[in-house]
């Protein structure tokens, strides 16, 4: 990186913002931000310049439209560091649950002209179309994130990927195992960790808006929600929900749907 | 520690009844300890801060099974008839997660961050948590640099023991030999009857607490009782674990075929190594503030189920979960025969009642010992 200040920009794609809210509620480390990069493009924060060369670019939201296809190209070519953050721009996010549905259906059943819509028939991660060099998992991602990322990709070095899954934290906080004590499913044991088990500390369970951790057994997972009361299909649309395009939920969703497990068994 | 003295007084137990355990917990607020104790809260039993005698549990009891854990509300009014909830005295002495020290980086300073501690009385303490102490103890003091976060909170406790009047049906502390009666470790012993407590002391930290309690003597009936209820614990349960010696085979049973029927269940989530009472891996990583200026050494639980275990540099010695689950098991049960003098199970059972899918550390056990062929 140059001697002056590193240039950042923030790009949007289809997405809620909600990812970007996790860097304007960074609190005080807000104030020091401007300290330490230019920043350049956050259209939700003021600066406005999408084309502009930068260091890194922070890039949230999924590809969903012809347009976001050639946009994309243009942040990867302006951009030293692309960065991805939260489940729409590393897994296509809960918009690709459309995915598994003809679009074109979907469409007509909503909109009176549907051909006054240009979209792609699929909403993809980014990955799907450029080369990205890190990804921030989590629906939305949180501040302490954000500052690990920067703090790391400023200093030069490997950010620290999150592999465990919830119930570390879970565990760590003292919390009590809502599978274990309620009989309630939860999706801690296959989720990576990072959100600050959130849900597990309001008493319900995990839905796995984290996306896959390190080791997914959705077989095992199936036989104990099945004594539980929660079905093979079930089981499917909670892999199949926030985060299910990444990979391992992806398929773990689909054996379960096709009901692989039972042949296996 | 105190209650490792050698003059470790024999049990003579004086009564208190059941209003006057009161009394206790004045006693020890007047000694200067805020008291740790157990508290149902979220559906499960949990040592939290307590101030009064009235805050404890009445009549509840639990159901513990392989991945189920539930209490149940009887009609007596015994304080202490369950057995544990999901953490021990692990939590206590051994921080889920700490800053170990903190750094400026202009001029470069390392400051320690020493943690805030008061003496800490815990009432409700069982055998096993007590056995599992110990063993934590030698890991984390033994030697020339004993942790010195682990010795402050260590050294700020008075434990006050309870005798297991019944077993849950995950407890197998009796094949282990580490309940479900007291057998050292401790400063107070007490027993509960129906009619209230026998209570005694085991070190002399303990006696000053107990010269106050005004105890009334304790009945030769109320001593028979308190030995019948933890021999009747004893005998109801139903696991246990194969001797020292058996266990050590599990070396010669590495590539054992049920090795991978348990990987088959296992979801390497690592609720088992949180909720053992003697696991004490830990990872310590810096983190730093946004504009690098300062940082923290934060050490916290960690889990040889977890990926960044076994990592060295980008190589995963185990990147299997079978490979995890047999270091675990195999480490636990066999390899700290040597390395710690005895294994590295109190049989608790909370790895058994916490695993979401259940697994069974006592028939895995069996399992892989009994079925199948020697390695070599």
């Amino acid at each position: 990186m140059s001697r002056q200040k590193p240039k950042l920009a923030v790009h949007k794609f289809s997405s809620c913002d909600g990812c970007q809210l996790a860097l304007l509620n960074l609190g005080e480390p807000l104030l020091q931000l401007p300290t330490l990069v230019d920043i350049v493009h956050f259209a939700e924060a003021g600066p406005s310049d999408p084309t502009a060369k930068v260091d890194i670019s922070l890039v949230e939201g999924s590809i969903s439209t012809p347009e976001d296809v050639q946009r994309i190209q243009q942040v990867r070519e302006n951009s030293e560091i692309l960065v991805t953050v939260g489940a729409c721009a590393t897994a296509g996010g809960v918009q690709a649950l459309a995915n598994f549905a003809n679009r074109n259906d979907w469409m007509s059943a909503v909109y009176t002209d549907p051909d006054q819509i240009e979209t792609l028939q699929t909403s993809n991660a980014i990955a799907e179309y450029v080369k990205v060099d890190w990804e921030l998992q989590g629906c939305p991602i949180n501040s302490r994130q954000v500052i690990g990322l920067l703090r790391d990709l400023l200093s030069g070095v490997r950010p620290r990927e999150e592999l465990q899954p919830v119930c570390m934290e879970c565990k760590r906080k003292g919390l009590i195992c809502t599978l274990v004590s309620l009989g309630e499913p939860c999706m801690g044991p296959v989720t990576r960790a990072g959100c600050g088990a959130l849900c597990p500390a309001a008493g319900r369970g995990c839905y796995g808006c984290y996306g896959p951790a390190e080791q997914v057994n959705d077989a095992s997972l199936l036989q104990r929600f099945s004594q539980l009361g929660l079905d093979r299909q079930a089981l499917a649309r909670r892999f199949h929900f926030i985060v299910n395009q990444a990979p391992a939920f992806k398929a773990a969703g689909e054996r379960l749907k096709s009901g692989s497990h039972d042949r296996n068994a | 520690m105190n209650s490792q003295d050698p003059q470790v007084v024999s049990r003579r137990p004086g009564f208190l009844t059941r209003d006057a355990l009161e009394k206790l917990f004045i006693v020890l607020s007047q000694l200067g300890y805020q008291i740790l104790g157990p508290v149902v809260r979220d559906g499960a039993i949990q040592f939290d801060t307590l101030s009064a005698a009235d805050q404890l549990p009445r009549g509840v009891s639990n159901d513990q099974q392989p991945g189920h854990y539930r209490l149940e509300q009887g009609e007596n009014q015994r304080q202490f008839d369950w057995n544990h909830g999901p953490q021990g005295l692990k939590p206590v002495c051994f921080s889920p997660r700490e800053v170990l020290w903190a750094e400026q980086s202009n001029p470069p300073v390392f400051n320690p961050v020493p943690p805030n501690i008061e003496p800490t009385a815990v009432v409700g303490v069982r055998a096993c948590d007590l056995a599992a102490l110990a063993i934590q103890d030698r890991h984390f003091l033994s030697g020339s640099d004993p942790d010195p976060h682990y010795r402050q909170r260590r050294e700020s406790l008075l434990l006050i023991g309870v005798d297991c009047a019944r077993s849950a049906a995950t407890c197998f502390c009796a094949s282990t030999g580490d309940g479900p009666a007291l057998d050292g470790g401790y400063d107070i012993g007490m027993a509960e009857l129906d009619e209230g407590f026998l209570i005694w002391r085991e070190s002399d930290k303990g006696r000053t607490v107990i010269d106050q309690l005004d105890l009334l003597p304790a009945s030769d009936a109320q001593l028979e009782t308190m030995l019948q209820s933890t021999t009747q614990a004893s005998l109801a349960q139903q696991r246990n674990l194969p001797d020292c010696d058996e266990l050590l085979l599990l070396y010669k049973r590495l590539e054992h075929a049920h090795w991978d029927n348990v990987a088959e269940r296992c979801l390497s989530c690592g609720n088992c190594t949180a909720v053992c009472p003697t696991c004490f891996c830990y990872e310590a990583s810096h983190e730093m503030s946004l504009d690098g200026e300062t940082a923290q050494m934060v050490r916290q639980w960690d889990s040889c189920f977890s990926a960044t275990h076994s990592s060295m540099g980008q190589y995963q010695v185990r990147p299997t979960v079978k490979q995890r689950y047999r270091q675990w098991l195999t480490h636990k049960l066999a390899g700290w025969q040597s390395q710690q003098g005895r294994i590295g199970c109190t049989g608790c059972g909370r790895c058994i009642a916490w695993c979401p899918v259940g697994i069974d550390l006592t028939a895995e056990t069996v399992a892989v010992l009994e079925e199948g062929s020697l390695d070599v």
